[in-house]
C-alpha cells in the first residue's frame, strides 16, 4: 500500500514495527513503532508514558514528511 | 480437442516489417507464420484462430487495439491464448503482455508468451502473465516455441504447474499450494532443520521462501509542513465497532474509509480493531495507539502543519496479498486527491 500510494506521488511515512519487513517490501521514510498490537502506546505504562511516546513519534513522523531523502531512510526517535 | 488461439505481430503475421507496423488488428482463422510451429507441436489441441496486429498500432493505440482485439474473441471458444514469442523485440513484447493481461482479465482463460529477460515487456508484464524465459532473436524460434509448447500441452492436460524454475518462466511472486507425500522427510520440521544444517555447514542451501527483488518507488519530494495536507491510513483493522464495511480480519479484500472530523482522539467503544493477527485488547482500550488521531490533532492545533483530511482510511493486514494491498490502495487514491492531500502517515501493525 505504501508503494501504490507513493507511485501515484503521495509523500508516505510508514510507521510500522517490523523495519526489515518495510525496508524490504520498499518504503521510502520509515517511522520505527513499539510493537504490533499496540505500534504507540504500550498499556503496561501510565497514560501520560504513552501519550509522550505517541506525540514523539508522530512528531517524528510529520517532519519526515517534510525532508528530504536520498534514499530508503529509517528515522531515528528518542522515545 | 482443445482450442488456442494465438498472437504475433505485422511481422511474424507476414504481412510485413516497420512499414507495416500500424496494421490495425486483424483475425484470421488457423495458423499464420509461427503459429503453425506451435500448431504442430500441441497435442490435442489446436490453433483455431491468430490474431495479428501491428507493433506501432499496439504501441500508439493500446486501449483501442485491446478493445478491437476482446471483440475479435467475444463469440470464440478458446482453451488457452498463446501471444509470441516476441524474443527481444521491445515494442512486440510489451503488445504481447498487454494483450495476454487483457484476455486473461477478461475472459479468465490460461494466457502464456515468452520473451527475452531484457525485453521490457518481461519485468512490465511477468506478475500477471507466465512469460517463458526466450531467446534473443527469431533463430531460437524452434526452442522457444518447444518450451512454450510443452508447458501448454501439460496445462491443457490438466497436469500440475511444477513452478517457474522448473517449467522455465519468470518468476511472478506467487506461490503454490502442493501437496506432498505424507513421510517424515517431507515434514517442514525435517525440511527446515536440514537447511539449518546446511546453513551451519556453509553448504550451499535453497530456500523455499524467495524474497522477490525490491522493487522500489522514486521517493516523494518533501512537503513543507505548511502545505501538508494529510491523511492517515492503517492496516491496523481498526473500524467502527460495527465494522460497516464488513472489513475481513484476516486475508482482507475490503478496507473503509470513516470520519474523524471534530474528532480529538479515537474512542474506545467507537471504534475497535477487527484485525486476527494479534491480541486487540490494548488497541481496543485505545484506538489512539493504533491509529494516533489524539497526537496528529495536538499537532495540528499547535499549527506544525496545514491540516488533516477528514477520514482515516482503514484495512486489515494479516495475510493480506501484495497484489490486494495495491489494489485497494489504488482506490483510496481519488478520495485522497479529491481532497488535496499531498502526505500520508500509514500505520501497520
Amino acid at each position: 500500500m505504501v508503494k501504490a500510494l507513493e507511485k501515484a506521488g503521495f509523500n508516505v511515512v510508514h510507521m510500522c514495527n517490523l523495519i526489515p519487513v518495510s525496508m524490504t517490501v520498499g518504503a521510502n521514510r520509515i517511522v520505527p513503532t513499539i510493537s504490533i498490537p499496540y505500534p504507540l502506546g504500550d498499556p503496561n505504562t501510565p497514560k501520560e508514558e504513552q501519550w509522550k511516546l505517541r506525540y514523539h513519534r508522530v512528531g517524528v513522523a510529520l517532519d519526515a514528511i517534510a525532508t528530504d531523502v536520498t534514499e530508503q531512510t529509517v528515522f531515528k526517535v528518542r522515545i | 480437442m482443445k482450442k488456442v488461439i494465438c498472437y504475433v505481430n505485422q511481422f511474424f503475421g507476414g504481412i510485413g516489417g516497420e512499414d507495416k507496423a500500424d496494421q490495425e488488428p486483424y483475425i484470421v482463422e488457423g495458423v499464420v507464420g509461427p503459429t503453425m510451429a506451435i500448431n504442430a507441436a500441441l497435442k490435442d489441441a489446436e490453433v483455431t484462430h491468430t490474431v495479428v496486429c501491428g507493433d506501432n498500432f499496439m504501441g500508439s493505440n493500446t486501449e483501442e487495439a485491446l478493445s478491437r482485439i476482446m471483440g475479435f474473441l467475444e463469440d470464440k471458444e478458446m482453451d488457452l491464448f498463446i501471444a509470441g514469442p516476441a524474443f527481444q523485440a521491445g515494442r512486440y513484447g510489451v503488445a504481447c503482455g498487454n494483450v495476454c493481461k487483457a484476455v486473461k482479465e477478461k475472459f479468465g482463460v490460461p494466457v502464456l508468451t515468452s520473451m527475452y529477460g531484457e525485453n521490457p515487456g518481461a519485468d512490465m508484464f511477468k506478475k500477471d502473465v507466465i512469460i517463458f524465459k526466450g531467446g534473443t532473436g527469431a533463430v531460437k524460434m524452434r526452442q522457444d516455441v518447444k518450451v512454450l509448447t510443452n508447458f501448454a500441452n501439460r496445462l491443457l492436460a490438466g497436469e500440475p504447474n511444477r513452478g517457474c524454475a522448473v517449467e522455465g518462466y519468470f518468476e511472478r511472486g506467487c506461490r503454490h499450494e502442493l501437496f506432498l507425500e505424507d513421510i517424515r522427510e517431507n515434514t517442514a520440521a525435517y525440511r527446515g532443520v536440514q537447511m539449518l544444517k546446511k546453513k551451519m555447514a556453509g553448504e550451499p542451501y535453497q530456500t523455499e521462501l524467495i524474497i522477490p527483488e525490491k522493487d522500489l518507488v522514486p521517493i516523494a519530494a518533501p512537503v513543507e509542513l505548511k502545505d501538508a495536507v494529510i491523511a492517515l491510513v492503517t492496516t491496523s483493522g481498526c473500524v467502527p465497532v460495527e465494522n460497516p464495511d464488513r472489513i475481513q480480519s484476516a486475508s482482507a479484500t475490503r478496507w473503509g474509509r470513516y470520519s474523524i472530523k471534530d474528532m480529538d482522539r479515537l474512542e474506545a467503544g467507537v471504534f475497535k480493531t477487527i484485525h486476527a493477527g494479534y491480541d486487540p485488547a490494548a488497541g481496543n482500550a485505545d484506538p489512539n495507539v493504533l491509529v494516533p488521531l489524539d497526537a496528529v490533532r495536538a499537532y495540528e492545533k499547535e499549527g506544525k502543519f496545514k491540516r488533516l483530511h477528514d477520514y482515516f482510511y482503514t484495512t486489515v493486514g494479516t495475510g493480506t496479498t501484495e497484489a490486494e494491498a495495491t489494489r485497494m490502495a489504488e482506490e483510496m487514491i481519488p478520495y485522497l486527491r479529491e481532497d488535496g492531500v499531498n502526505a500520508i502517515i500509514l500505520g501497520s501493525t
